[in-house]
């Protein structure tokens, strides 16, 4: 896998616009998150044309577009997705996750409680070093001040710098879009660390001791969102959008990309969603919305 | 005089036993049999985790037949206070032979080495999906067995 790293050309607004098309891969409004847990996030305008812009602008309206519609719970379109124990899987699905950050709720920690929980994550106690998978970022606006929340974990890209990087095929994407770490490959290089341009790995320093026998994790390696990958092949779902449901916020919802019946796609078709740094090509799984 | 001597000492060389390990005797799992036959596992299983592995990690196999967390569950050993043992304990099922073969053995830095013991969590709401995992073997190993022997095969085993 190449290298692909494309930043959005100005639009020339005439028939030849590259970027009517592109819808599926708006623009960036937010750089990368630069920082542990609390990080602010600047987020400069970005200097594109008008479609470019009409797209970013939706950053920082507070509009909710369609107000009646709630993201529903969690996998109840999704959940019978579990594929035959035996089956490897697949490219017709691609794994994503769809997060609303006008209903994050400021000050809640549900996803990232119930993450540690689920993958036997320690919390962190220096957050520099300590194993994060899913961190809620405060992202504000320097301009007006305005800030929210919202959470923020492996992105999934399906053009991943860190698969690209990692010299020993440890990382490495699974075909329905799930990226991984191969622990009995990884050799702790972090190379993979530093090519991710969303902060996403971590890489464990200490011996661990009493982890969750799905999960296993040790000193040594890196390690990142796993998409609840142990859940997901069993037909379940993440474990922060469950608890995200189970707060009443449902600010998030996994699903098939790939399917266009399931609730994910067809929010993704309808209203107006942002990947982070989509700009730099890595055509994240994460979607938001209101960011 | 000599030869008195050396026969002293050969004789006391004959007489002291060989000190020599009582072979292990790896804790019997639960159920009727194991997911394969025991002489086949002795020399085997290694192969069985090791396919199993890249097929679960990279491709989301996750079959029971070779999956380490059931070994586990089934051979398990009770410790003093009743609980499973860890890989700390010489008493774990896997050291019994490994100790004794002087194996070194590092499968439990990362992955378990006991079933999952359950604690009162603060989040304990969390549900586990309904298809979750049992542990326990009987469940498409026909499948299993067959991939395994396909990668042997090709692996010129
Ligand atoms: S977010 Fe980072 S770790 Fe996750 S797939 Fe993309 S580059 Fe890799
Ligand atoms: S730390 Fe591991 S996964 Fe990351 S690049 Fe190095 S070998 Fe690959």
């Amino acid at each position: 896998m190449s290298m692909k790293f494309e930043f959005p050309e100005t639009c020339s607004e005439g028939a030849a616009c590259g970027c009517a098309e592109s819808d599926a891969r708006p623009v960036a409004v937010a750089p990368a998150p630069t920082d542990v847990e609390h990080a602010t996030v600047n987020v400069d305008p970005v200097e594109v044309g008008r479609r470019w812009f009409l797209k970013a602008s939706a950053a920082f309206t507070t509009t909710i577009l369609a107000p009646g519609v709630t993201l529903m719970a969690f996998g109840e379109a999704d959940s019978a997705h579990a594929k035959p124990a035996d089956q490897p899987v697949s490219a017709k699905q691609r794994w994503g996750l769809l997060i609303d950050a006008g209903k994050c709720e400021q000050g809640c920690k549900a996803c990232v409680t119930a993450c540690n929980e689920e993958n036997g994550i320690a919390t962190p106690k220096n957050l520099a070093t300590d194993a994060q998978w899913i961190r809620t970022l405060q992202v504000k606006n320097p301009e007006n001040g305005s800030t929210f929340q919202m959470p923020f974990m492996c992105q999934h890209c399906s053009e991943p710098p860190c698969v690209d990087v990692c010299p020993t095929g440890a990382s490495f994407r699974r075909a329905d879009g799930i990226v991984l770490v191969d622990r009995h490959i990884c050799i702790g290089c972090r190379y993979c660390m530093m090519a991710c341009p969303y902060k996403a790995r971590s890489f464990v320093h200490e011996p661990l001791h009493d982890q969750k026998p799905e999960v296993p994790r040790g000193k040594g390696c890196v390690e990142s969102c796993t998409m609840c990958v142990h859940r997901v092949d069993e037909g379940g779902t993440p474990a922060c959008v469950e608890a995200c449901a189970k707060t009443g916020n449902a600010a998030m919802i996994f699903g098939d990309l790939h399917d266009p019946n399931s609730e994910i796609a067809k929010r993704i078709a309808t209203y107006r969603t942002t990947r982070v740094r989509a700009d730099l090509g890595t055509d994240p799984g994460v979607f938001y919305q209101n960011i | 005089m000599a030869v008195a001597f050396l026969a002293t000492v050969l004789a006391s060389v004959v007489v002291v036993p060989p000190v020599v390990a009582e072979p292990p005797q790896p804790a019997k799992g639960r159920g009727d049999k194991c997911v394969m036959p025991t002489d086949w596992m002795r020399r085997n299983h290694m192969k069985g985790l090791i396919h199993h592995r890249r097929e679960a990690v990279h491709e989301g196999i996750r079959t029971p037949t070779f999956d380490l967390n059931g070994c586990i569950d089934c051979h398990q050993v009770k410790g003093d206070d009743g609980k499973p043992v860890k890989i700390s304990s010489p008493k774990h099922f896997c050291r019994t032979c490994h100790d004794y073969a002087g194996v070194r053995l590092d499968c439990f830095e990362c992955h378990a080495s006991r079933p999952e013991q359950k604690t009162e969590t603060t989040t304990g709401q969390l549900e586990r999906s309904p298809h979750h995992h049992t542990g326990l073997p009987g469940h498409g190993g026909e499948g299993d067995v067959a991939a395994l022997n396909r990668y042997l095969e090709g692996a010129g085993k």
